[in-house]
């Protein structure tokens, strides 16, 4: 049993530099990998996809950098395809330090999708306040959004002159690393019936299943799976698509190390019941 | 464009300096780790005055002031109070504030209520040192702020979480999902019911919620270890892509 | 009573107010609810800065008293008048810290607060691989039960397990020629396992979970609003 206990006292060094490796190297060498849509994903594309041209869309940003590899990917597909289909487009947030996040994404993808800054979008920026916020909004937005992020009154765009309270918004998108969302479905969803769709990182998508489950959220996006899911059905791979081939890889060898830490405790077992 | 391959440098430098710490701990992980917590606490400071006292209360006070709407502008007072007598906890805040509004007045512009925020700084700061006992006000902020909590709490679960996943799980048990679904649900509660032994029927019962817990907890470490391994690859995506062009 | 007993009516007049105005949203009640939920943003913006006393109390004292560490302290520090500056000189110049342009976002939140941020969570995946090869041991039936849906997840999860199922398809046409490789490929078998997995019996357990929480979440709430619960005026 020597080869085992050689392996079971294996630097945790170089089991990072594997996982290093395994990151690494399909980042460089691109394979070529085929994206499987699930339906928590589908419907999530399909609720986007079916808002009548000029609906608008609340994106919640309630993530921040230290989840912007999964979720900022999402962003960017919701983006394009909410521009797509000329839907009107108006971001906020929970967390201070994601909206800027949104600003770089907004001004990545506007400029693509020739729209205009007042006219297709607007950026309302951060408010404290999290669940009075939630309802607040139900009763008057203008209450804690008066102005954008700049100081400039809202009410000088056009369609956020329309904007008032949850019935004017088509869908609400919460962009959420944390317990953000089930704070929107409880409050905007359970107190005013906002159609809801999540997008979430992998840490929380478990969580939200029971929500889709009880239809209390249209669609689901989790993780960097779901980002690069988003982005096969919006037809432009990005960040999400290009991560994949090493998330297999890495998955492939945190899997290959399970095996083998099991298999030598299995056999170290049965040789100390010896 | 210097700027900008700058700031892609200092971004790597940071990032290896917190990557250096799987090695061991090291003095550049230390200042990175530094770093991030001067700027994280900065960064409160500017959110907190560019989205809440200054859109919140003072554009607000000093519209109504110009619509002639003096009680809706002079009420924005009691949520004033209550944030300057919260911040009696933290005094070290409460001068900082008051020459926050100070240099709005002087470089920005004149607000009735950036004066009166001022001076109830400053008021709040000597009386925290003449008595350091009196943080005992910013119980009554924290009590507004919990009581809202707890109000707005109490509705919500009930109508946002309880009754539709309830009603959820009293689907028609016609098909194996459904079954499933109302098994696992059940099971669940009853492996968290302590105010019995499990033994017995209720042991049972748990021992199949156990099941359904395990398969829970299986499938949200899954999804945490792709979470955790998409945050490396964002990562090193901006090593190889950013800073070193190895990835075109 | 000043101390005591004014926080306990403020906390029952409060949420007392927002549980029925959810049932009469009509004046008075609405009027109070909407004032009220606005306030609080208002006070919750004030507790964002709640913590930076002790933290720049610690750290400045570490600096001048020279103790060990001091020059880190001062990083923070300096860090923190640094940024505290430029967010507030970008947000006069351009009316907002977060204008691309501003100082604000290409000094200090661009090269500096996403890099420190998402590197900080991502060393966590590395801990994931030494916790997966050390310490997840099938002890027992629980363990087991656990790992295997964790790797039926993982592999379901990435298009490692499109490709394996695309090999274990190729072997069972190898063996058995009369079967159909095309649509055993599009079944997809470790997908459609981790879908079921994860919106039927995880979704049921997560739901009896959070039903268990969320019951214990109103009975706490009920106590505070009673005022039995008191450990928040600590």
């Amino acid at each position: 049993m020597k080869l085992w206990e050689l392996l079971a006292s294996v630097d945790r060094r170089i089991l990072y530099l594997l996982l290093s490796l395994a990151v690494a190297l399909p980042l460089i060498l691109k394979p070529k990998i085929t994206v499987r849509v699930s339906d928590p994903v589908r419907s999530a594309f399909e609720t986007v996809d079916q808002l009548p041209a000029g609906s608008v869309v609340m994106i919640s940003i309630d993530f921040d950098p230290s989840s912007a590899p999964e979720v900022n990917p999402m962003l960017v597909a919701l983006l394009r395809h909410a521009f797509r289909k000329d839907l009107k487009v108006m971001v906020m947030g929970h967390l201070a330090l994601g909206l800027p996040l949104a600003e770089i994404a907004l001004n990545q993808v506007a400029p693509e999708m020739g729209k205009v800054y007042g006219k297709d979008y607007v950026n309302l920026g951060y408010r404290p306040g999290y669940t009075a916020l939630m309802v607040g909004i139900g009763r008057e937005l203008r209450d804690y959004f008066n102005t954008d992020y700049k100081g400039v009154p809202i009410d000088s765009f056009e369609f956020m002159r329309r904007v008032h309270t949850y019935r004017d918004v088509g869908l609400l998108v919460s962009l959420a690393h944390g317990a953000v969302a089930d704070a929107w479905i409880q409050f905007a969803g359970g107190r005013y019936n906002q159609p809801i769709i999540v997008g979430c990182t992998g840490v929380n998508a478990p969580n939200l299943y029971q929500y889709l489950h009880s239809g209390q959220i249209k669609g689901l996006i989790g993780g960097l799976q779901g980002a690069s899911e988003y982005e096969t059905l919006i037809q432009k791979p990005g960040s999400a698509t290009l991560g994949m081939p090493a998330q297999s890889a890495a998955h492939g060898l945190i899997i290959l190390l399970l095996i083998i830490g099991n298999v030598g405790y299995l056999l170290s077992r049965r040789k100390a019941k010896k | 464009m210097i700027a900008r391959i700058i700031g892609t440098w200092v971004a790597a430098t940071l990032t290896i300096g917190i990557l250096s710490f799987l090695y061991k701990d090291n003095p550049l992980y230390k200042a990175a780790e530094h770093l991030y917590v001067g700027t994280s606490a900065g960064f409160a400071i500017i959110y907190s005055w560019a989205f809440d006292v200054y859109p919140l209360l003072v554009e607000r006070f000093d519209t109504n002031m110009a619509a002639h709407n003096h009680v809706e502008a002079w009420i924005l007072l009691l949520p004033a109070v209550l944030g300057v007598m919260l911040l009696s906890r933290s005094n070290l805040t409460l001068p900082a504030l008051a020459a926050l509004s100070v240099l709005m007045i002087v470089f920005h512009h004149f607000s009735l209520i950036l004066v009166v925020l001022a001076v109830l700084c400053i008021l709040m700061f000597v009386s925290t040192l003449i008595d350091p006992g009196i943080d005992w006000v910013s119980r009554w902020s924290i009590a507004f702020t919990v009581g809202i909590g707890a109000g707005l709490t109490l509705t919500a679960t009930i109508q946002g979480y309880l009754l539709p996943q309830i009603s959820d799980t009293l689907r028609p048990l016609v098909n194996v999902n459904n079954i499933v679904v109302f098994v696992g649900v059940i099971t669940t509660l009853f492996y968290f019911y302590f105010s019995r032994e499990h033994r017995g029927a209720l042991g049972a019962v748990s021992r199949v919620g156990i099941v359904f817990i395990m398969v829970a907890f299986g499938a949200s470490f899954g999804y945490t270890v792709m979470a955790r391994i998409s945050l490396l690859i964002g990562r090193f995506y901006f090593l190889l892509h950013d800073w070193l062009p190895i990835i075109r | 009573m000043l101390k005591r007993n004014v926080p306990l009516i403020i906390v029952f007049f409060t949420s007392v107010i927002l549980i029925i105005a959810f049932f009469i949203p009509h004046r008075p009640f609405g009027d109070l609810e909407s004032r009220f939920l606005n306030w609080y943003a208002i006070v919750a913006g004030f507790t964002l800065l709640l913590g930076l006393d002790s933290l720049a109390r610690h750290h400045l004292i570490q600096v001048f008293r020279r103790r060990p560490g001091w020059p880190y302290s001062l990083l923070l520090v300096l860090s923190l008048a640094a940024t505290v500056t430029l967010g507030l000189y970008s947000w006069f110049k351009y009316r907002s810290p977060f204008d691309l342009r501003a100082p604000f976002m290409w000094l200090i939140y661009t090269p500096m607060i996403i890099p420190l941020q998402s590197t900080m969570f991502a060393t966590l995946a590395f801990f994931i691989v030494s916790a997966a090869y050390r310490a997840f041991r099938i002890r027992n039936f629980a363990a087991t039960l656990l790992l295997v849906a964790a790797c039926l997840v993982m592999i379901g999860n990435v298009p490692l397990g499109g490709t394996i199922w695309r090999g274990i398809v190729s072997l069972v046409h190898a063996v058995a020629p009369s079967l159909d490789p095309a649509r055993l490929d599009r079944m997809e078998a470790f997908a459609a396992i981790k879908d079921w997995l994860m919106s039927t019996p995880q979704a049921a357990a997560s739901r009896g979970i959070n039903i268990g929480l969320s019951l214990g979440g109103m009975a706490m709430s009920l106590r505070i609003i009673l005022g039995i619960e008191r450990t928040y005026m600590s």
